[in-house]
């Protein structure tokens, strides 16, 4: 349809009827003239519709699912009024959405009151004044509409302007044309006083100013395109293995940014002041030997690292007081800076901050990729959604290619089976193997439990381990190769099972992998808030916490690099240059993703007692980074598993905030309230819990005076009364049941409209039918009175297809 | 980025350019700026202190969802098809780039929807080449910031093979086909196309009319997450 056609309608003639805007309020007309339409078509067009019906089930033998198709049945005329309703038009001529954008600056003007269709300015609606009688209507039409347009454009705010342009799926050229149309008139009578034009001096200079800026800002700009972190390397991963893979990147970012915004709030309030004042050293500082690196222990000692180094003093006061006996008064220069108070709350703020983070991420996350209704038409989705124009190599693309044929021809095998139900007797023995392979997976989790839980006991009852610092890295070692070893053969027991969607089978690895992981942190927790406290009296059993968490994490790290070594690069030269496959191993995103949260529980486990931690995180996923990224490139290939990124995204980030995230703020809580603290190291060591630090500098402020008495008062009433939190949760579980009530809502709305619109659609059907019968009468009465004059036939209209050159 | 002579205009950036919703400062200083853009329509000179006006960057609001650094990419990359005497500002500003040589960019090659992205993009008559601004319209389009609607429009074009407004049975088995591949051995049966497509259809066509239009895609786009990330091309 590259050239405009035009043809020639007959239209019956009813007088008086011509010319008319249906609107709402004749509408007992518009029945009464359907009646009668329908009374007098009634004999002729009943058995023309049977006929077409009949026609058209022959061609397409399911006529369930269309009604009507216009191809092939519908004579041309009838394809071209098609061709020209509004519904089609919108998607290809300029001028139909230069109206469409009318109508919605008109809606975001009047927001209240949405104006009734009858109320419409007759060119609001393109379809309808296609068939006029004027020769080059096109033309006029569109400057009508573009007028219109550029009305309701100058209307509107400039701010609301801009974006309404922006918006439009029209032409650079033609959005800066309606642009420059809508601002005219403004300026006249709306001239800002005294802004411009008073001192040309100074807006010389000014202007030179700006100008040398511009030329520096330019050149800056070029500069900053190169620092944006890995703008390149991420480029070229999603153009070689697509969005898929690159969530596993973007996670890492994300989790590279939580670590950031801890360790900058911990080194300003905790480290900073230490180190302005060191406390005195207890001993000669020991040599470091380089093992210290794996172990954290030795030399790292008695450094800012650990949780014992921290003093307990109010740092800024001369006499450097312990807390509870000072009679030292507060100077009146400085602030005194009161050591444990500090670290408690310091802790608690960039917990409390991380909290806020990553649950506002995670609803905005939650609002993106799972709307009301995502859940059906997802033949539609695949074919319409899937290719990812990310990718920028031809093998990468004829990869995608494969996976999308193979995705959908899943999904059609998927849909027949649907249709054909299986056998009790398959489906029992289905259920028989998942019930297997679940209990076999539990019981993994359960065993390496278990063997932590044992081998922590061993290494607490055998004193003469102690003593070497090597001995210290066994039981990570043992821990990171569980963590290894046991996703792989829950990796070798779900190849056993039959799963229906690929989409469920990964989400099942995934919650196998987490229960595993779950199980030995748990088992670890208990290990050193339970028995080591009790076996450690006497010494720094925070430190001792501190330094096991760091070798977890040095192991984690290790172990992973190790596991890329062999897992990637081994087996991929294995398997090219022996077993002569051509497919590399693909990059297993749920395993890895799940081994960075794992990571990153350690770390904010042992925020507490060893306040560095987050650095050794963030060098950590530095490297990380760097590795997998050249072993991907190098090794790897993106899964052949479709991969719904930004739903796995969600789940991810769901997944560091909920068991990850609010276990390790559980083990927190229990070991600042519960736990005694050693008396020998640390800010809190001469107190009975953690918390004691708050009460205690609550009565010093209440001893203060009653300038600040509010202060105890809002710590008596809102943090030790219970009442506060019951009516947090109770407003907060409130608003949870209002949304889901809303999203109930909305979903019968969805369904009422759905309806509403194949109802339209069945009018319509109807409507085009009886036009099509109709204009098949004329026709044969035409040709029955061929020769005769044909000057009582109505005028002629010209329909002109609409189109954009 | 070479020397001060291939950089664009600070006008013209800063026309293109994408910037935050304004604040009231900068509404308030609309009305003026209007008037400057009338005196530039009008060809006529402006005075100095009119310019020096730090402000006036914003006469020219936002036209594409680009920042500046991307438009000075996009520059760059656009110059570097051009032969060597089009690749000052003003001609290459007016230059037209064949669409063998804009197929040749890494970003489009491997793309089996090159040739459709290109011919929705052109602006020119015969529809066979792209000037700056459509390749700036392009990369706008595909861009992260650009809205989730307009994307879906495009997209819609884009599957829109015969250009008649709506998807019907032609375009979707088309598009399919560029999805799998076109090849005889990786195409899908023509059974198997059949009802992938009676399936879309009973998916999507909300009215059933055997066609999809382009509400009814974007409904169908607006149930899936991943297309506003995977609907992109990074320069």
């Amino acid at each position: 349809m590259a050239q405009p056609l035009a043809f020639i309608l007959d239209v019956p003639e009813t007088p008086g009827d011509q010319g008319q805007d249906p609107s709402p309020y004749d509408e007992s007309e518009v029945h009464d003239s359907f009646q009668q339409l329908i009374q007098e078509q009634s004999q002729c067009a009943a058995q023309e519709g049977l006929e077409l019906q009949q026609r058209e089930r022959e061609v397409t033998g399911s006529s369930q699912q269309t009604l009507w198709r216009p191809e092939g049945t519908q004579s041309t005329a009838t394809l071209r009024i098609l061709a020209s309703m509004p519904s089609r038009t919108i998607g290809r001529s300029r001028g139909a959405i230069i109206s469409q954008y009318y109508n919605r600056t008109v809606q975001l003007r009047r927001r209240s009151s949405r104006p009734l269709l009858g109320n419409f300015v007759r060119s609001a609606r393109p379809s309808l004044r296609l068939y006029d009688l004027e020769l080059d209507p096109m033309a006029r039409e569109e400057e009508e509409k573009q007028s219109l347009l550029v009305k309701e454009l100058q209307s509107l705010a400039v701010a609301q302007r801009d974006h309404m342009l922006r918006g439009m799926p029209l032409s650079l050229a033609e959005k800066r044309s309606l642009r420059e149309k809508s601002r005219t008139p403004r300026g006249k009578w709306r001239g800002q006083p005294g802004s411009g034009g008073v001192c040309s001096c100074c807006g010389r200079l000014r202007y030179a100013c700006v100008l040398a800026l511009h030329s520096l800002g330019l050149a800056l700009l070029s500069a900053l395109q190169a620092l944006t972190p890995w703008r390149y390397a991420l480029k070229r991963i999603g153009g070689q293995f697509g969005s898929s893979v690159l969530s596993y990147f973007l996670f890492l970012k994300t989790l590279l940014a939580f670590n950031a915004l801890l360790l900058l709030l911990l080194v300003a309030f905790i480290m900073g002041p230490q180190v302005a004042f060191p406390p005195a050293l207890p001993g000669p500082a020991p040599v470091c030997t380089g093992l210290e690196l794996l172990t954290g222990a030795g030399c790292f000692t008695h450094t800012v690292m650990y949780y014992g180094h921290y003093s307990n003093a109010t740092l800024n006061q001369p006499c450097g007081s312990p807390l509870d006996g000072s009679q030292c008064t507060p100077r009146v220069g400085g602030l005194p800076y009161n050591m444990p108070l500090a670290y408690l709350s310091t802790v608690g703020v960039s917990f409390f901050i991380t909290c806020i983070t990553l649950v506002y991420s995670m609803a905005h996350a939650f609002g993106e990729s799972y709307r009301v209704g995502s859940t059906s038409g997802i033949h539609a989705i695949t074919v319409f959604c899937s290719w990812d124009y990310k990718v920028t190599q031809k093998r990468a693309s004829r990869l995608q290619q494969d996976n999308i044929r193979t995705r959908l021809k899943e999904l059609l095998a998927e849909w027949q089976l649907r249709h054909s139900p299986r056998s009790v007797c398959g489906r029992l023995r289905q259920a028989a193997v998942l019930g297997l392979v679940w209990l076999l997976c539990l019981g993994t989790a359960l065993g390496c439990a278990m063997a932590v839980h044992v081998f922590s006991e061993f290494m607490i009852q055998s004193p003469e381990a102690a003593g070497q610092e090597a001995a210290l890295l066994v039981l990570p070692l043992v821990v990171g190769l569980l963590n290894l070893g046991a996703p792989y053969l829950c990796r070798v027991l779900a190849a056993l099972e039959p799963h229906d969607s690929p989409v469920l089978e990964v989400y099942v690895a995934i919650c196998r992998n987490l229960i595993l992981k779950l199980a030995i942190l748990g088992t670890l927790c208990y290990h050193w808030l339970g028995r080591r406290v009790g076996v450690l009296q006497g010494q720094c059993w925070e430190d001792f916490v501190g330094q096991e968490l760091y070798r977890f994490l040095v192991m984690d790290f290790v172990l992973m690099l190790l596991d890329t070594l062999f897992g990637e690069l081994v087996w991929r030269i294995i398997s090219e240059k022996k077993l002569k496959r051509r497919r590399k191993p693909e990059f297993d995103i749920a395993r890895n993703v799940l081994e960075l949260i794992y990571g990153q529980t350690l770390t904010w486990l042992g925020v507490l007692f060893s306040p560095l931690l987050p650095a050794v995180q963030i060098i950590k996923l530095l490297l990380v980074f760097y590795v997998k990224k050249t072993s991907l490139l190098a090794n790897c290939q993106a899964p052949c598993r479709p991969w719904l990124a930004s739903h796995m995204s969600t789940v991810f980030l769901t997944l560091l905030c909920f068991p990850a995230f609010l276990g390790a703020a559980v083990f927190l809580c229990y070991a600042v309230w519960q736990v005694k603290p050693s008396s020998t190291c640390g800010p809190f060591r001469t107190l009975d819990t953690m918390y004691e630090a708050g009460r205690v500098w609550v009565r010093h402020l209440e001893a203060a005076g009653p300038r600040v008495s509010w202060l105890p008062w809002v710590h008596r009433y809102l943090v030790e009364n219970t009442f506060f939190v019951f009516l947090v949760s109770a407003l907060l579980l409130a608003v949870i049941y209002l949304n889901i009530q809303v999203v109930r809502g909305q979903r019968k709305v969805i369904c009422l409209l759905k309806e509403q619109i194949s109802n339209e659609g069945e009018d319509k059907i109807f409507l085009i039918n009886k036009l099509h019968s109709i204009y098949e009468r004329k026709e044969r009465e035409e040709r029955s009175r061929v020769g005769t004059t044909e000057e009582a036939a109505a005028p002629p209209a010209l329909l002109t297809d609409e189109q954009d050159a | 980025m070479g020397g001060s002579g291939s950089r664009l205009s600070k006008e013209l950036l800063a026309e293109y350019q994408v910037r935050g919703t304004p604040g009231p400062r900068e509404l308030a200083c609309g009305p003026l700026l209007g008037s400057r853009v009338r005196e530039l329509a009008a060809g006529r000179p402006r005075p100095p202190q009119r310019s020096a006006n730090p402000r006036s960057g914003f006469a020219f609001q936002d036209l594409t969802f680009l920042t500046k650094q991307e438009i000075l990419l996009a520059h760059r990359r656009f110059c570097e098809l051009l032969p060597q005497e089009q690749r000052s500002v003003e001609s290459s500003l007016r230059a037209q780039v064949p669409f063998e040589q804009i197929l040749s960019l890494p970003e489009l090659k491997a793309n089996p929807f090159k040739e459709r992205i290109c011919r929705v993009f052109s602006t020119s008559p015969a529809k066979d080449s792209l000037s700056f601004e459509d390749f700036l319209d392009l990369l706008s389009v595909f861009s992260d910031t650009a809205t989730p609607d307009i994307k879906s429009h495009y997209a819609f074009r884009i599957f829109d093979f015969d250009d008649d407004g709506t998807l019907n049975r032609e375009d979707l088995s088309r598009l399919v086909n560029c999805l799998t591949g076109e090849g005889e051995d990786t195409r899908l049966s023509a059974s198997e196309m059949k009802q992938l497509i009676d399936n879309i259809l009973e998916e999507s066509d909300i009215d059933r009319d055997g066609t999809i239009n382009l509400s009814e895609f974007q409904h169908v786009i607006s149930r899936s997450p991943d297309f506003a990330s995977s609907f992109k091309i990074v320069l």
